[in-house]
């Protein structure tokens, strides 16, 4: 029943009454569609979220990317480009989404380059070894399917069934992450080493992906009313750390993290206190590698001008 | 097949696939640092054919030889050094801009396309088959690249200079593709490849034309066999030992290893 409420008389209904009828739809589980009534700020959230998926995704593509050209094999380098490409594919399919609401691609480039639009910390970090491509994706792939399998089930129709897409080939990307690692863990004591240095450095920022608690999350609640969130950060942390911890420890790795252990009497994984002033430290930009992320952006962007421009004037052109 | 013409196979085999090995290492360099987000996603897309062709060479190389398929493919890419690579120096070049990029790419896909077409005919049915296959996928990154050819040629004079510059640079390298080797004539006279002269002769009755319409001036017209000598397959600029110490480096951590 996706937009088939098209009502071609003068909406009259005050603000009041189309909020309340935006709230039972919600309610009720119906989606939201590009042409429907809603409050200003559930657009504002929406664009917000939306778009800074995006530039994730997109940013997302360097540091794997740095490592196509180095993979160890036929196979894992095969592997790597389809996952990187999934990445920018990802890009494109939320930047679409963004716009059904309005936001142009320009103006959504724009806030990325100067600064102003966020991107998941995660990509601030550096990718040092091969084992980074498997913490990587089992980790951090495996951390974002979270999150996307819950907003696969939000409120706003285009921005769900862009993560139900999503959310498919992010399962790929985890289960090449975790076969990565898993040969590592269980290959030569080098390789060994390397993949629990990867961990040792993936697993926290890892964590702090899913944002932080609730109670300092300024925009959790209007977005779990609003049927955009319908799990907090913390839920969410949680489940991945009950779903990764013990299956890492499988394999003979182990968590930097003293304080880990499994509670019987809760059924799940108690862990210890995230390093909140790194976390901020990365989000106000100076994590250990923002300022290279953005520079590589803003010159791909600053070498593809002339690009752009010589698409234009053949369009322009090719019309006349 | 006589061990001769055996030989003659493989290595005929070999320098297709190193060629498309290397050309799509350089494609994917580009994957996130692309001018428009649908390139990143599209000229990924022709770097992992590039380097899927590659492996079918190098498996069909292993078949002639009895070897192991994969194990073979990974030796050869990844514990050869730069003098044992066949690749053509034109592919090992650094990426360049966009225009450099594309036009290598559609050169070579143009040349590659009349390879296929020829090699299609072959007398050794699993390179005709092979040949075949691969032909539907070099159908797309031609019409890909002629476009991106077109856009840039015609765009603005920015573009235009820059893919003038490109193809200067490029057709100097380009002759090497065609250069026959003694191996390939033993392979010509038993119906199993081209001609390379043939080769030549039809790529470029196709790239002239086209290029003129893109508002590009091949540097010597038609007339495409310079003063230049004959480069050899084994030689290589000094671009392919960095590009082969980056491919290598993981693997090469410990050869022994599985990844
Ligand atoms: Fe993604
Ligand atoms: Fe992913
Ligand atoms: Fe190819």
């Amino acid at each position: 029943m996706y937009g088939a409420t098209v009502d071609p008389i003068e909406d009259i209904r005050s603000d009041e009454e189309k909020l309340a009828e935006f709230e039972a739809r919600i309610a009720r589980g119906e989606k939201i569609e590009p042409g429907d009534w809603m409050p200003e700020e559930y657009r504002r959230q929406l664009i917000r979220m939306i778009s800074q998926h995006a530039h994730s995704e997109v940013v997302g593509m360097l540091p794997e990317g740095a490592f196509i050209t180095r993979a160890p094999n036929l196979r894992r380098k095969l592997i790597l480009i389809a996952k990187v490409q999934d990445e920018g594919g990802h890009g494109q399919y939320l930047y679409h989404a963004a716009e059904t609401l309005g936001a142009t691609r320009e103006e959504m480039l724009e806030a990325l380059l100067s600064g102003k639009a966020k991107y998941s910390s995660i990509f601030n970090y550096p990718t040092l070894s091969w084992a980074d491509m498997g913490a990587i994706g089992w980790l951090v792939d495996g951390a974002a399917i979270l999150n996307q399998t819950m907003l696969a089930k939000c409120s706003y129709g285009p921005y769900a069934r862009a993560m139900v897409r999503i959310c498919a080939e992010e399962n790929f990307h985890r289960r090449q992450g975790q076969d990565i690692v898993i040969t590592l863990a269980l290959g030569t004591p080098e390789q060994k080493a390397m993949m629990q240095d990867s961990i040792n450095r993936w697993w926290w920022p890892t964590l702090m992906m899913f944002g932080p608690h609730d109670t300092d999350s300024p925009n959790s609640a209007v977005l779990i009313r609003w049927g955009i969130k319908t799990k907090t950060n913390d839920e969410l942390r949680q489940s991945f750390v009950d779903q990764t911890a013990p299956e890492l420890m499988a394999l003979g790795l182990t968590i930097p993290d003293p304080n880990l252990y499994y509670d019987e009497t809760s059924g799940h994984w108690h862990f210890g206190e995230i390093d909140w002033d790194e976390f901020w430290n990365v989000v106000k930009g100076n994590g250990p590698c923002n300022a290279e992320r953005m520079a590589t952006r803003r010159q791909a962007h600053e070498d593809g001008l002339w690009v752009r421009e010589a698409m234009a004037a053949y369009a322009e052109k090719d019309q006349s | 097949m006589n061990p001769e013409l055996k030989q003659a196979l493989v290595d005929y085999l070999l320098a297709m696939a190193d060629d498309e090995l290397i050309l799509g290492h350089r494609n994917s360099e580009w994957c996130g640092h692309a001018p428009i987000l649908e390139e990143d996603i599209a000229f990924a897309n022709i770097a992992l054919d590039e380097i899927g062709h590659a492996i079918v060479w190098y498996e069909l190389a292993a078949d002639v030889l009895g070897e192991e398929r994969d194990t073979y493919a990974n030796r050869m890419v990844y514990f050869r050094d730069a003098p044992d690579y066949r690749n053509a120096q034109m592919v090992e070049l650094p990426k360049g801009d966009w225009a450099f990029t594309m036009l290598r790419q559609y050169l070579f896909d143009q040349f590659e396309m009349v390879r296929l077409e020829k090699l299609t005919q072959s007398s050794y049915t699993p390179l005709a088959e092979a040949a075949a296959k691969i032909c539907t996928e070099e159908i797309y990154h031609l019409r890909h690249t002629q476009a991106w050819v077109r856009r840039l040629g015609l765009g603005t004079e920015e573009s235009n200079r820059r893919m003038q510059t490109a193809l200067n640079e490029l057709m100097r390298y380009y002759e090497q593709l065609f250069s026959p080797s003694l191996a390939d004539t033993l392979l010509f006279e038993a119906n199993i490849v081209p001609f390379q002269t043939e080769l030549m002769v039809h790529t470029l009755e196709l790239i002239v034309p086209f290029l003129v319409e893109a508002n590009l001036i091949p540097p010597r017209g038609s007339n495409f066999v310079g003063p230049n000598d004959v480069i050899y397959r084994h030689e290589h600029t000094e671009h392919l030992n960095d590009l082969l110490s980056n491919l290598q480096q993981v693997a090469r951590l410990d050869p022994m290893a599985k990844w």
